[in-house]
């Protein structure tokens, strides 16, 4: 086995010497054999004809000698590859059409699919992800209280109370998603958080890397002295992977705790797309919170739970013994502040339990639809490269009939000549798909990236997906195989003297495969509208969002979050203190206007409370709900949101004065019922508790509240100043022409003036209203691309198959020239050909557009799938394309020359 | 080829290869008229088939290979039997004779 090997290695190396001995060897064969003859009594040239005869072709020998061994079949590859090679090189054109055309096909639907596997499908990395399940209400009811984190799903009594009446898990934790400031002072650097119930590692099975893991003995109330563990990501780049990081103390909101551990390298928490640095014991929020802690808030929604199963429990099972406890736990748990609608509402609660082996996401229902589409976009761009594939190779392959017909006369068998064109295909597949698994890694990554923002980091864990390159590629083998291999064989199958008879023509029917090549060209025209509707109509979606109307100035804004909870103020001086930080900001040069706002617009932060009309009466189970948000004089100024009757709140708008609101025009049309709804008073019920009455001063212009996809709602503005429970920050909106960096240094300034204990962060306002249109980009720059790749495949077929189309029939033109035709109608010829398949390829396409768009109905804004603007302008746009694309082959067949076309026959 | 000359039995040409080497270290020519000379002539072997042969033997170990002056003072290829390829000879005998027996006996009482 050894020595076969050796003498294979030297076989393949030591060629020469090998191939010269056995040369030399069958020469002396030959010899040999003469000699015999002669003495037999031929003459010497009879004799060497005869032994010539006997041993036949010494090539052929020679070749079946090399046969023989095992290194044949790989030098036989590698002079395929090398012969394909050149055989590319000569082809420039084509090798890169097919090679581009593959790998952007495969890169795409690699990348989509390994974010949509990572996003969707991929289990959590943690011990049995399987037996993991997540605790919630179910179904999903509209719940009144307050809200915090991402995760939303519980309050901290509900927590409770599931930890110790349910029996299906052998382990059970409840998590919030938060943000930490880990700055000790100054400007606020905020990380991403986790607030973990004591038994959150030992339930996942989460391994320290370093130190140890939170342990039920770290959470327990006042756990002061208890630890953080921190994410070895956040390990390695804030403290360079540093073991002396154990036991030093990490500051969190200006509070120290001692790092305890780090947690293992691929553990980002149990949620996928999100990541985490540093994990807090839940007891540890009252510290952190002390006014008024989440904790023990019984209307504060923000924990989430997930518990591990126990062996022999089903998801059924815990679910049907968490629905018979349900009663109990939400009679415990009903906050005493909800009024009797709220609490009735709320006692018809049910828990459930959902499968969490794949851990959990708001990225799915954000962009798992989406996902999906892209995928779909993706892959029917696979089939126009593929089909764009099989059209060069069915070009090619009738123009290599010949060579086939030669190679074959010569003597090379059949099933040499199907290897030879099997490493071909094999050649462009592996060159397109090694360049789509690059392709992949970066577009896959910057997918990511072009959905995550420094607000809101996204960590996706991706890998270069095997087997959807593998898929991928299999699929451009395959149809090289088909489209390549399948004329070759039949080439291959007719006699070689008859294919070489044939002349310049080819021998199979001709007309049999340009209508392959013609149907080819007809998807792919048809396939390439449907891709360029979805473009434009994503591309439009955006546009009409960006251009939405949202009531104010969105440029030239920036927000600050100005946090001195530190300084520990009572009620009264917080407001004169804020109001002490927003004439200090609104005194910075440079700075045209600025307000403060409890709610900035768009921010995705809302508070809903319902509207009793009138001074008094009892509240009415059908109240009108409205918007709500308090800010100080000058917001209106400052966003640009025209007043349009009363006035703006001012001065003597505080605490003590009479109530007053301005409302918005939603507002006066809906529930005031008037044009004018100034002096018109009204109470306000949240939760159990009534105010009021307010009295409206002002009417300003409608806005948008949470998003900009929404309707106008009903805004009510409360003046800051009256509102008894005043926060321990202040988030002020600063409109300026100043560059962004100076005016942030300028306000940075002002806030260390004003007192060293103030913690800044800054936005800026136009910046995160785009981010809120993250999604809607994504889909219009993917689709985007998609649809010009499409476009630009197609119009390649296109012109291919008028080209092949011109040099058939090049005597005809010939003919009918010398028979008096002019160029004109040549052209015209030519272009109906071209016309003949863009009107099949549209027509199908606006019927599959009609169908595939459908799809992305709930993506859109502002226009329906099957808009007619965008599906005019998609066809007369591609058609403009094609045609253009068709006419460079007919300019040429124009400029024939007659003689020399006929010539040529 | 003779209208006499018999194709071989699949795979009996290394063995009758490997018999021829077993007397004397011979060259590629000699081997071809050693077997023909002793089948009589019923076997006349194709150089194409027996190069490949060597090619496969000396691969697999059976048999060795040296370049000598030849008795016309030319070089030439002299191939020998290696301990390994006596041993498969005898071996491949043994199952030929056995094999060959069988047969015989299937053909008796068939006919």
């Amino acid at each position: 086995m050894l020595r076969n090997l050796w003498g294979g290695m030297r076989g393949l190396f030591v060629k020469h010497k090998a191939e010269k001995e056995l040369d030399d060897e069958l020469r002396d064969f030959l010899e040999k054999s003469t000699t015999e003859k002669m003495r037999a009594g031929m003459t010497r040239e009879k004799a060497h004809r005869a032994a010539r005869m006997e041993i036949g072709s010494v090539e052929a020998v020679k070749e079946n000698v090399r046969a023989a061994s095992w290194e044949r079949h790989l030098e036989t590859l590698w002079n395929d590859l090398k012969f394909g090679t050149r055989l590319l090189r000569f082809n420039p054109v084509f090798a890169g059409a097919a090679i581009l055309s593959l790998a952007l096909g495969i890169g795409a639907n690699t990348a989509i699919f390994q974010l949509l596997d990572a996003v969707r499908l991929r289990t959590l990395p943690v011990k049995n992800p399987q037996e993991l399940a997540s605790v919630a209400i179910d179904p999903r009811k509209k719940a009144s209280g307050r809200f915090e984190g991402r995760r939303s799903e519980l309050t901290s009594a509900m927590w409770e109370q599931i930890r110790d009446q349910q029996q299906g898990f052998s382990g059970i934790f409840a998590w919030s998603p938060t943000q930490f400031n880990i700055s000790p002072s100054g400007e606020v650097h905020n990380v991403q958080a986790l607030w973990v119930s004591a038994e959150f590692f030992e339930t996942l099975g989460v391994e320290p890397a370093l130190g140890r893991v939170l342990t039920p003995a770290d959470d327990h109330s006042g756990c002061a002295a208890s630890g953080v563990v921190i994410s070895y990501s956040f390990w390695q780049h804030e403290y360079g992977g540093d073991a002396s990081v154990i036991g030093q103390p990490l500051s969190i909101n200006r509070h120290p705790f001692p790092i305890i551990g780090v947690t293992g390298p691929s553990f980002y928490g149990v949620e996928v797309g999100r990541y985490f640095d540093v994990a807090a014991p839940l007891c540890a929020e009252r510290i952190l919170n002390a006014e008024d802690p989440m904790s023990d808030a019984k209307d504060m929604w923000w924990l989430a739970s997930m518990g591990r199963l126990k062996p022999g429990w089903t998801i059924e099972r815990a679910a049907s013994q968490l629905r018979a406890a349900s009663p109990g736990i939400f009679e415990a748990t009903l906050p005493a502040n909800f009024n009797p609608q709220q609490a009735k509402n709320f006692l018809t609660y049910k828990l459930g339990v959902q499968p969490g082996g794949t851990g959990v996401s708001d990225l799915r229902g954000d962009y798992e639809s989406p996902l999906w589409l892209l995928l779909a976009l993706a892959a029917l761009v696979l089939v126009i490269a593929s089909a764009n594939l099989a059209n060069l190779l069915l070009a090619r392959a009738s123009a290599r009939e010949k060579e086939m017909g030669m190679r074959m006369a010569i003597g090379a068998s059949r099933g040499r000549l199907i290897r030879q064109l099997l490493a071909e295909c094999l050649l462009l597949s592996i060159l397109g798909a090694a360049l789509g698994a690059l392709l992949a890694r970066s577009l896959s990554q910057l997918l990511v990236a072009s959905i995550s923002t420094q607000r809101d980091p996204l960590f996706v864990d991706l890998g270069t997906d095997w087997r959807v390159l593998g898929f991928t590629t299999g699929l451009a083998v395959l149809t090289c195989i088909l489209f390549g291999l399948a004329p070759a064989l039949r080439a291959t199958s007719v006699s070689p003297g008859l294919v070489l008879k044939e002349g310049g023509r080819g021998s199979t029917d001709g007309r049999r495969r340009f209508g392959l090549r013609r149907i080819l060209v007809v998807s792919q025209i048809a396939l390439s509208l449907t891709l360029l509707v979805g473009a434009l109509l994503f591309a439009r979606s955006l546009g009409k969002l960006a251009g939405v109307d949202a009531g104010f100035q969105r440029d030239g804004i920036l927000l600050t979050d100005m946090d001195f909870t530190v300084l520990n103020l009572s009620n009264e001086r917080r407001i004169s203190f804020a109001n002490e930080l927003l004439d200090r900001v609104r005194a910075i040069p440079g700075v045209d206007a600025a307000a403060s706002a409890a709610i900035v617009p768009l921010s995705g932060n809302g508070a809903v409370h319902d509207i009793l009309p009138g001074t008094d009466g009892a509240a009415k189970e059908d109240s009108p709900v409205a918007a709500f948000n308090r800010v100080s004089p000058g917001f209106f100024f400052t966003l640009r949101t025209p007043i349009l009757a009363g006035r703006d709140f001012d001065d003597h708008d505080v605490a003590g004065s009479p109530l007053v609101a301005i409302v918005n025009e939603s507002f006066a049309r809906k529930i005031a019922k008037t044009g004018n709804p100034v002096g018109a008073m009204f109470r306000v019920r949240s939760m159990s508790k009534t105010t009021g009455p307010y009295e409206i001063v002002g009417l300003v212009k409608d806005t948008k509240y949470m998003d900009l996809r929404e309707d106008a709602q009903e805004i009510v503005y409360t003046p800051v100043a009256q509102y008894n429970r005043q926060d321990q920050d202040t988030q002020i909106l600063i409109r300026s022409t100043m560059p962004i960096s100076s005016l942030i240094a300028a306000v940075k300034t002002t806030a260390s003036g004003t007192n060293a204990n103030v913690d800044v962060s800054f936005v800026v306002f136009h910046q995160m209203i785009e981010e809120g249109l993250l999604r809607d980009r994504l889909m219009a720059r993917l689709s985007g691309f998609f649809g010009g790749l499409a476009v630009l495949l197609a119009v390649i077929g296109l012109y291919g198959v008028i080209s092949y189309m011109v040099s058939r029939r090049r005597n005809e033109i010939g003919i009918r020239m010398s028979l008096g035709a002019d160029r004109g109608s040549i052209i015209s010829l030519v272009l109906r050909e071209s016309l003949g398949l863009l009107a099949v390829g549209l027509g199908i396409g606006i019927i599959l557009s009609l169908l595939v768009s459908r799809a992305a109905a709930s993506l859109l804004f502002g226009l329906k799938p099957n808009d007619t603007a965008t599906l005019v302008v998609a066809t007369v746009g591609l058609a403009a394309i094609a045609l253009a694309a068709s006419y460079v082959p007919a300019l040429r067949a124009s400029r024939l020359d007659p003689v020399q076309a006929l010539r040529n026959e | 080829m003779t209208e006499t000359s018999a194709t071989l039995v699949q795979g009996t040409l290394d063995m009758l290869i490997l018999k021829t080497l077993a007397l004397e270290p011979l060259h590629g020519w000699g081997i071809s008229q050693r077997i023909q000379q002793l089948s009589r002539g019923v076997f006349e072997v194709n150089p194409g088939s027996l190069f490949p042969a060597f090619r496969r033997l000396e691969r697999a170990g059976l048999i060795e290979c040296q370049w000598q002056t030849s008795e016309n003072n030319r070089r030439a290829k002299y191939y020998s039997l290696t301990k390994a390829g006596r041993q498969k000879l005898k071996s491949e005998t043994k199952e030929w004779e056995r094999q060959v027996a069988a047969i015989a006996r299937i053909l008796q009482t068939a006919s």
